[in-house]
């Protein structure tokens, strides 16, 4: 195996240059991103749920985030001013240039990772949209408003599924058990704050991601005991999403979103 | 051609949502607000009902198809998030209409709490025995449900 020596410009295992986006579009970026890809992620399951109703239900929550994706990504284009609308951001971005969670980008693995991620993001985004509905940011505050009500549905199923699994059949227990074991290593980064978000949340305009720590805990400790669950031991924490830096499932997730735009730009139905 | 904001506003009133075709964007309350201004210029002001609903694109280009037909093509569809859209904007007839149609209408949530146990009826027979089967159904805003009484399956307009 040859070993390359870093080229000027080429990645060197640090995060790329700081964004030259205006920081609400930038902010704005990161919210919009995790909701897309976690749409994309959603949408595999279509004809591959348990059942139907899981199939539909799950289809739903990522048609929700694709429509909180979509004001995001507008909005974040209509602050940077340079004319990229919703499209241009979603299909024509490199991966470096994405600034979603790593663990929105993870694949599905079975179910039951599917829902332990749903329950650990969902707890998260719920929060988030909580706060961000009293955002001195007007735009951003209407989409929170709107998404937070869509986003306690999210919880609640995610909920649902947990207790019915951890305090299920041995076999779904143990899958369950599994599933958080592979989900908590990215658990960590939806928290991490940093200059973006304590100069914003400074201006009372984003949402410091360490404040929504405790409760986020408490949401999910609760169902975690209920559902007769272990939670996760700390460990290995993957980090670097929102500077770009992904996990290999990113790539492959992207190509699939973006080649049908790309090979065949303007197509429409 | 008709001018005045009010026939202006009864022209897209009665414009259907695509998803379930018994309801006017009036009815739902996706239907904010029409404005002419002094140029003649027509803004029809909708607010989606969930963020990824689908059928805003067929709404917007249903409420333009309409304007021009009244000779108002110069006319624009604005998209307004705040205040967000809630099941009690839901006319009285908008429910009924949804009952006959059948499916289950929303609960008016009010400000209080929301009781998390209000019996949804069956819109066939009426009984109030039913159960949920998913909490998400054919569209974003309904979930799916059963009869106990008479068997059959219906949709539910979810309360938001």
């Amino acid at each position: 195996m040859t070993r390359h020596a870093a080229a000027p410009g080429s990645w060197d295992g640090r995060a790329t240059p700081a964004s030259a986006l205006p920081p609400v579009a930038e902010y704005s970026l990161r919210l919009g991103d995790d909701a897309l890809v976690l749409a994309q992620r959603l949408g595999e399951w279509v004809s591959r749920a348990p059942q139907l109703e899981e199939d539909v239900a799950l289809a739903n929550i990522g048609l929700d985030l694709l429509g909180q994706a979509r004001t995001l990504l507008t909005y974040a284009g209509e602050v940077e001013g340079e004319g990229r609308d919703e499209d241009d951001l979603a299909y024509l971005r490199e991966e470096r240039d994405f600034r979603n969670l790593q663990i929105v980008e993870r694949p599905n693995g079975d179910f039951a990772v599917t829902i332990a991620r749903q329950l650990a993001f969902s707890a998260y985004q719920l929060g988030l949209y909580r706060s961000l509905c009293g955002s001195a940011d007007a735009t951003l505050a209407a989409i929170a408003a709107k998404a937070v009500k869509e986003v306690d549905y999210h919880l609640d199923h995610a909920t649902q599924w947990v207790l019915r699994l951890g305090d299920g059949t041995r076999e779904s227990h143990h899958r369950m058990q599994a599933a958080l074991e592979q989900v908590w290593p990215y658990v960590d980064e939806m928290f991490d704050a940093d200059e973006l978000t304590s100069v914003l949340a400074g201006e009372g305009v984003a949402v410091d991601p360490a404040a929504l720590r405790p409760p986020w805990d408490a949401t999910v400790s609760a169902v975690l005991a209920r559902a007769t669950l272990t939670r996760p031991e700390p460990g290995f924490h993957g980090r670097g999403g929102r500077r770009g830096l992904h996990t290999e499932a990113m790539g492959q997730l992207l190509a699939e979103m973006q080649h049908l735009h790309r090979s065949y730009p303007g197509a429409s139905w | 051609m008709v001018t005045g904001v009010a026939e202006i506003r009864e022209v897209v009133a009665d414009v259907l949502d695509p998803e379930v075709p018994v309801l006017t964007i009036d009815d739902l309350g996706v239907l904010r607000d029409v404005r002419v201004e002094p140029d003649g210029h027509v803004v029809v002001e909708i607010t989606p009902t969930y963020s990824g609903c689908p059928a805003m694109d067929a709404i917007r280009d249903d409420v333009l198809a309409r304007l021009r037909d009244h000779g108002h093509a110069d006319a624009e569809v604005r998209l307004v998030l705040a205040p967000a859209w809630t099941t009690d904007w839901m006319s009285e007839g908008g429910r009924r209409k949804l009952a006959a149609y059948g499916i289950a209408p929303p609960h008016v949530r009010g400000t209080g709490p929301l009781p998390l146990s209000l019996s949804v009826r069956c819109p066939r027979c009426g009984s109030p025995d039913t159960r949920e089967t998913s909490r998400f159904g054919s569209t974003a805003c309904k979930s799916l449900w059963t009869c106990r009484s008479c068997l059959e399956p219906f949709d539910h307009f979810k309360a938001l």
